[in-house]
């Protein structure tokens, strides 16, 4: 029997102390320790690189200079994601007592909430929620002023960089890095970007502590995380698992029964085939936005790829050289491939290209197509030729 | 050793300032990185990729001029994963190109041509993904071409534009596979504000930004046996055409220019360098007007008064700034004296009839060819200059003509209006229309020369962006006696960045100047639109020097003692700002649109 995956409920757990207890009784200890109990609880970023987060606060906090920036990005642009929209509307407080936490252990006291532009029916309710806010940091002498920013409406502008270039109110595209936000952010001063659920987490690490948010998960993947399930699933929705569980396991609790593949971590991330269910762990590098898109045998994987081709080719920014044209290339050369004009070895050819624009690609986008199309196009390669 | 970084490049140990790229630490040591979105003049990109390196201990390759090196960095410039990285980078950028080198202008002179040809691009890996929309090449500009089919995406234009130029008339537009190098909402490059500087066209790599390209009516002007074709040449052009003619940068060709010119058939070789020395006197006569209705009369005058011989620079105010046009020198420019003075003055003494005379300006720009086309440039009776060519242009019809340029004799211009003065000369280098003004105003203010060591106003020349500098007038010439003691303070700027510099300080009434040199484009006409490509400060300087050694070789070396300048007056125009000097010599400016 394989053993289903265990769901947890920390993250969307009721509010059970008054509001913005958690951020007072914080605001009680050191800075110093509550860096070291985020760093102790082996938080990683929930927004797609996986970055420590505690680490990050840490740097942001050595920042000098008295103008420092938080944001929290709620652009939530990748296909089949739909955690942090859940987040906003169902625990906002949560996710605001992690950025206010940030906030104060960092020296900030500016902080946006990067709302991706189809989520601008949240800002109602959320405005409430910021000035509910406002009202209790200034009882405890927190002085960190929120604000909402519609975004651009770009995928690429949920990459930090290019989110702060459009906030700065240039085109969306990715910076060069270094400079990292953390040194040269919005307006050219040290930013901290999380994701949405990395506030809420960091606010769950700080009312129950390290020890017992460390409790869930594997060894490098500590914690609980939200997937969003989307694709051949009768349970389709945002949950809470705890990290570190089989493909098998999660198959088992989430397919329909005939699942032939699972895409792990949405366009960027890597497609799981039947056969590498038991071996492979969901958590293990691969989680990212936490995007799980479930196939079953009446897909066809050429046009699985197709759609997220087509999408990087139409989403990336386009300045750099690999992403633009490669992902033309690689969607250009499957169909190639698939009407006969190109022989299948053709496909190697643009494996080879996906390895490229891995290695030379500017930002997260074009350096993460390589994850779908070479996992889709080894697996599934009688798939993209016949 | 705090501002030192230490790393190690190909094994070999490299000491640099803290700040320097990895392509340009590489290149302290000798290691020659390819580069295409990477310009000197510009802020980094990091956008082609074509210069990745090796970073060890690094998962991805690292954009060397887009990365600072890092004490104890380790970078291999050369390995099995570089060398594919690159040649697939360049077989993309060939895949989504219009790969007709055969018929394109910037071929052999081409850096994406350059670097396809090192790397041995396959053509036939990857499936074309040109567009054809891309195909149709904006010719509606008189001076800019721009045919997208060509283009690498690299946006040094833009950042052309945006940071030399603060005219950001080329922008990225759409994303993904559509995105492209774009005007305000698609407009066509003449329906668009644009100074038509060129600026964007030196510093683009490929065949994407050219200058419209006339010397196809010009030969068939010199082969019509009814044409009188005469040519004028800017001083800048004399400097810098033998890099299009296999000269090291900063060689001076004036006399084999001159000779190949005429053995190309043009019926006259002048100098724009006349017109040059005659804005001097038009232009220092009006700054003294100027300065005696603010100081004796206490009329409300326009002062700073602003220099008018930079075609971009006045598209720029006449768009930006139209509230203040009034500070400009109301003198056309070198170019358009010429031409209005070809067509009469010149037509007279030499019996054409003007309407047989071809006129053509060699220039190292290309607003010429816009302010050629102007409507107001019309006073002669006849559009004044026919055609503006470029110091490129030039450099192809001399070598589609034919001859060894190298081995040409040197010879002089033609006359009339082929005499020349050092002054007139370094009005292609930044500071130079104001070293020559101050040359002469000085002198007929005071009687005596400036009081600068062989005329050499050493304070106003130079590649800094803003220049600023004072000349005190003592013991003035009686009719002068209002400026008795008068400090003038004067001010040079060039690239448009400064100029918006200039210009917002006399927007707010804090500009502390008499007379301003403004000229588009960074280190003046030496760095102008139409000059040899590639441009970089070196090469502006190399430029700089020759032209300033040009004036020292020159017998006169001030405006107002050029004999022919002598002889126009005498003649034809009788007095500086005359009737016909208003008439021909002349202009107005107008107001354009803001965006
Ligand atoms: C193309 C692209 C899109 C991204 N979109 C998002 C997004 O929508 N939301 C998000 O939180 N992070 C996104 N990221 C990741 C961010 O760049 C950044 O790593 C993240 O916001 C950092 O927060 P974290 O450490 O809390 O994960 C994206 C990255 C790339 C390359
Ligand atoms: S990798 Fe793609 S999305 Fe990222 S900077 Fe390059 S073109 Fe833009
Ligand atoms: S731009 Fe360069 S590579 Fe392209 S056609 Fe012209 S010469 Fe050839
Ligand atoms: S037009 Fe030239 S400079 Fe501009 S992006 Fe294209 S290739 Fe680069
Ligand atoms: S030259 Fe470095 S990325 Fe273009």
């Amino acid at each position: 029997m394989t053993q289903k995956p265990k769901k947890v409920d920390i993250i969307f757990s009721p509010y059970s102390v008054a509001p913005y207890q958690i951020l007072k009784d914080t605001m009680k200890r050191s800075k110093e320790e509550v860096i070291a109990e985020l760093i102790s609880s082996g938080l990683r970023g929930r927004g797609g690189a996986g970055f420590p987060t505690g680490m990050k606060w840490k740097f942001a906090a050595e920042q000098k200079g008295s103008v420092k920036y938080v944001i929290c990005n709620a652009d939530e642009g990748e296909p089949g994601t739909f955690k942090d929209r859940k987040l906003l509307m169902s625990v906002p407080r949560k996710v605001i007592s992690g950025m206010a936490i940030c906030a104060w252990v960092t020296g900030s006291t500016q902080g946006f909430i990067y709302l991706r532009r189809e989520y601008k029916y949240l800002v109602t309710e959320l405005q409430k929620e910021i000035d509910i806010f406002t009202h209790h940091s200034k009882e405890v002498g927190l002085n960190f002023n929120l604000q909402i920013f519609l975004g651009a409406g770009a995928y690429v502008c949920g990459e930090e960089t290019a989110l702060i270039e459009s906030m700065e109110g240039k085109r969306g595209e990715p910076r060069n890095k270094p400079p990292y936000p953390i040194q040269n952010g919005f307006l050219g001063k040290p930013t901290v970007v999380n994701n949405v659920e990395t506030f809420a987490s960091a606010s769950m690490v700080c009312r129950i502590g390290a020890i017992e948010y460390k409790k869930f998960g594997t060894s490098d993947q500590r914690g609980s995380k939200l997937f969003s399930i989307s694709g051949d699933s009768p349970k389709e929705g945002v949950f809470e698992l705890e990290l570190g569980m089989s493909v098998e396991s999660f198959v088992s609790e989430f397919g329909d029964g005939d699942t032939k593949a699972v895409q792990v971590g949405g366009v960027a991330g890597f497609c799981v085939p039947r056969k590498d269910f038991a071996k492979a762990i969901i958590g293990d590098g691969n989680t990212t936005g936490g995007s799980t898109m479930i196939f079953n045998s009446s897909r066809s994987m050429y046009r699985v790829l197709h759609n997220y081709l087509d999408f990087y080719a139409e989403e990336s920014c386009g300045q750099c050289t690999p992403c633009r044209i490669g992902c033309q290339q690689l969607l250009k050369g499957i169909e190639a491939v698939k009407k006969g004009e190109k022989p299948a070895e053709y496909l190697d050819q643009l494996l080879k290209l996906s390895e490229s624009m891995r290695l030379t690609s500017k930002c997260g986008l074009g350096q993460s197509v390589t994850n779908s199309f070479s996992s889709i196009v080894t697996n599934f390669r009688e798939e993209m030729i016949f | 050793m705090a501002n030192k970084i230490t790393l190690t490049i190909d094994g070999h140990q490299v000491t640099v300032e803290h700040g320097t790229s990895i392509l340009d630490a590489a290149k302290q040591i000798n290691i020659k990185i390819p580069t295409l979105c990477h310009h000197e003049d510009l802020c980094v990109a990091g956008n082609c990729r074509i210069c990745v390196v090796e970073q060890v201990g690094k998962q991805t390759l690292t954009a060397s001029c887009a990365t600072p090196a890092d004490n104890g960095m380790t970078i291999l410039t050369s390995s099995p994963k570089i060398r594919r990285a690159r040649k697939d980078i360049m077989a993309l950028l060939v895949s989504e190109h219009n790969t007709q080198c055969t018929t394109c202008y910037r071929s052999t002179n081409c850096e994406l041509q350059i670097l396809s040809a090192e790397y041995n691009v396959d053509n036939s890996i990857y499936m074309s993904v040109l567009k054809k929309d891309d195909c149709e090449i904006d010719k509606a500009s008189w001076s800019v071409e721009k045919d997208n089919s060509k283009c690498i995406r690299c946006q040094r234009c833009v950042r052309t534009c945006a940071d030399i130029q603060h005219v950001n008339a080329l922008a990225v537009t759409e994303r993904g596979k559509d995105m492209k190098i774009s005007t305000f909402m698609h407009l066509p490059m003449n329906e668009i504000v644009c100074t038509n500087c060129g600026q964007c066209i030196t510093h683009c790599p490929t065949g994407a930004l050219t200058e419209r390209r006339y010397y196809d009516e010009i030969w068939a002007a010199i082969d019509n046996p009814e044409k009188h074709v005469i040519i004028n040449t800017a001083p800048a052009v004399r400097v810098a055409l033998g890099e299009m003619l296999g000269y090291p940068v900063g060689t001076r060709v004036t006399g084999k220019m001159v000779t190949a010119l005429k053995k190309m058939g043009f019926n006259s070789v002048l100098d724009t360098d006349f017109t040059a020395d005659l804005t001097i006197i038009e232009e220092g006569t009006e700054l003294l007007g100027r300065l005696k209705d603010a100081l004796v009369h206490k009329k409300p005058v326009s002062l700073p008064m602003i220099t008018s011989c930079s075609p971009g620079w006045i598209k720029f105010i006449e768009h930006m700034y139209p509230e203040h046009l009034g500070h400009l020198s109301s003198c056309k420019s070198p170019q358009q004296m010429f031409g209005a003075l070809a067509k009469t003055y010149y037509a007279e003494k030499k019996g054409i009839d003007p309407a047989n005379i071809v006129s053509v300006a060699g220039m190292p720009c290309a607003a010429k060819k816009f302010e050629a086309n102007r409507p107001e440039m019309r006073d002669s009776g006849y559009q004044d200059v026919d055609a503006g060519l470029t110091t490129r242009e030039l450099g192809y019809m001399i070598k589609q003509s034919g001859l060894n340029f190298q081995d040409l004799e040197d010879d002089d211009f033609d006359k009339i209006m082929g005499e020349s003065t050092g002054a007139a000369v370094i009005f292609g280098a930044t500071g130079g229309v104001m070293e020559a003004a101050l040359r002469t105003v000085y002198f007929l203010i005071t009687g005596r020369n400036v009081p600068f060591e062989h005329l050499n106003i050493t304070p106003v020349r130079g590649l800094e962006g803003i220049k600023a500098a004072s000349v005190k007038f003592e013991n003035c010439l009686p009719e002068y006696s209002f400026l008795e003691g008068v400090e003038a303070k004067v001010a040079i700027a060039h690239g448009l960045k400064n100029a918006r510099i200039i210009m917002d300080q006399i927007a707010a009434g804090t500009s502390p100047y008499h007379f301003i040199e403004i000229m588009a484009c960074p280190g003046g006409c030496i760095g102008g639109g139409g000059q040899p490509i590639p441009t970089t400060n070196e090469i502006r300087q190399k430029r700089i020097d020759a032209i300033y050694a040009e004036d020292m070789g020159k017998p006169i070396r001030m405006s107002h003692e050029n004999p022919e300048v002598a002889q126009i007056y005498a003649e034809y125009l009788k007095v500086p700002l005359g009737e016909k000097s208003h008439h021909l010599l002349h202009t107005k400016y107008r107001k354009r649109n803001r965006y």
